[in-house]
């Protein structure tokens, strides 16, 4: 019985998880876009500052009609948006948010299973691209695809280093082996990491498939209602997934700057903030930045990134070599 | 919930959890919605003019080449995950390293290729 409880509790926290943690990111990038451009962003819904705008926004969405295109092939592009979402959801199984079984399962091949699944959100953008028959659909669902291949074999590499450097495959394992000095051994890999991450994200820079000003809102461009919704959900709570796992891989997860005991801040607390330290990051690139060029987009991946994540590759086995 | 593969167990029930998000969202969406197909509405979008030709249109996809190189270096890289938990291990050391070296090395000389070729240049 205590076996049920648990396994129900812990679907539970991650549920809420799933569903609050992207809407503070959302609400996040509402107010610190608005302030970095100088204007006030949402302030009527709820009252203070707006804050229950997004709520609202949610509202709208359940109400709006659910509309197929009539060229559409209507099941994939019914199907597409959970396609997306979803292995986000699943995702957040796997990330330990606290030392001693703070994770939802503990996976031996962690760190395999955590960037194996990601890969598959983005399939839901292909579907749709293809599924909408509509050329500027087409041509976002073909961008996202090159941007993902360009993007997942940095991304993996990176990865890789740190399981080299920890030895293990396991996240939780990962982090109890990480030390603070890894921030320095692991810096390219983990600026590599975070780069890739964003443009698997298709987040700004890297929105060359949603391009709005070119190709109309790319692969989404036929969506409406609440299939638009779980795409954007799936976005932020990419964001989400983004964050913790750099935090978990690079960023020594639920381990603070100095003895917790003493403070008494439990993992959780850390690990929550480097997550939204990151996001904050991650909006604050989509404000900062110019979107980059299909062909800028290559030539960062291949003649910048993967060269960088071979050379993290090279160092870690060196000096993992040096220190065992 | 004990091995390698009852771990797994718990994911599958997330992946319900996300089937059914999903499920009652669209529920919760179909009781909320007005529905009256039909019309302009399911024509496809293109900048409010009539759609020319189908969507299904013909393009150049000038990256098939990173297609091939991602899935060769892909392929590559998935065999780094099981080494990387065991190279520095007592036992294994210098001799492992060197091999990672080859390994590394294969990648960066096909990659180079790559590059020299000028397949990496968008045209």
């Amino acid at each position: 019985m205590t076996d049920v409880l648990e396994v129900a509790l812990r679907l539970v926290l991650i549920l809420v998880a799933f569903l609050t943690l992207p809407l503070l990111v959302g609400q996040a990038e509402h107010k610190a876009m608005a302030h970095m451009q100088s204007r006030l962003g949402p302030m009527y819904a709820g009252g203070f500052h707006g804050w229950a705008q997004l709520v609202a926004d949610g509202v709208k969405f359940a109400q709006k009609e659910d509309l197929v295109p009539a060229a559409a092939d209507r099941t994939v592009f019914k199907l597409a948006p959970a396609v997306g979402l979803i292995p986000y959801l699943v995702v957040l199984v796997a990330i330990p948010v606290a030392p001693g079984g703070g994770v939802a399962q503990e996976l031996d091949a962690g760190i395999f299973f955590v960037i194996a699944v990601m890969g598959i959100g983005v399939l839901g953008s292909l579907m749709a691209g293809w599924a909408s028959a509509n050329k500027y659909s087409l041509l976002g669902g073909l961008r996202s695809a090159a941007q993902l291949m360009a993007y997942e074999l940095p991304f993996l590499l990176a990865a890789a280093s740190v399981a080299m450097a920890a030895g293990t495959l396991s996240l939780s394992g990962i982090v109890e082996a990480w030390e603070p000095w890894w921030l320095l051994w692991q810096l390219p890999g983990g600026v590599v990491f975070f780069i890739a991450g964003l443009a698997e994200l298709q987040r700004p820079p890297f929105d060359m498939p949603v391009a709005d000003s070119e190709i109309i809102f790319g692969a989404y461009t036929e969506y409406t209602g609440l299939r638009f919704a779980l795409f954007l959900l799936a976005e932020y709570v990419g964001i989400v997934v983004l964050a913790a796992l750099t935090t978990v891989l690079f960023l020594g997860g639920w381990k603070g700057p100095f003895d917790t005991a003493l403070w008494g801040a439990p993992g959780v607390v850390w690990t929550l903030l480097k997550v939204f330290a990151l996001s904050f990051v991650v909006i604050w690139l989509r404000v900062s930045y110019p979107r980059l060029r299909e062909d800028q987009l290559q030539r960062l991946a291949w003649q910048g990134l993967v060269p960088v994540a071979l050379a993290q590759l090279a160092l870690t086995g060196v000096v993992a070599v040096a220190i065992s | 919930m004990d091995g390698f593969y009852g771990g797994y167990a718990l994911v599958g029930l997330v992946l319900l959890v996300g089937v059914s998000f999903v499920t009652v969202a669209f529920a919760a969406n179909r009781m909320l919605r007005p529905t009256v197909p039909g019309g302009d509405k399911a024509v496809t979008y293109e900048c409010g003019v009539d759609p020319v030709g189908e969507g299904w249109a013909q393009s150049h996809l000038r990256y098939y080449v990173f297609a091939y190189l991602y899935v060769v270096f892909a392929v590559d890289a998935i065999y780094l995950f099981p080494w990387a938990t065991i190279f520095a291990a007592p036992g294994f050391g210098a001799t492992t390293l060197v091999e990672m070296f080859v390994f590394l090395a294969f990648l960066s000389v096909g990659l180079l290729y790559a590059w020299r070729k000028g397949v990496l240049a968008w045209r």
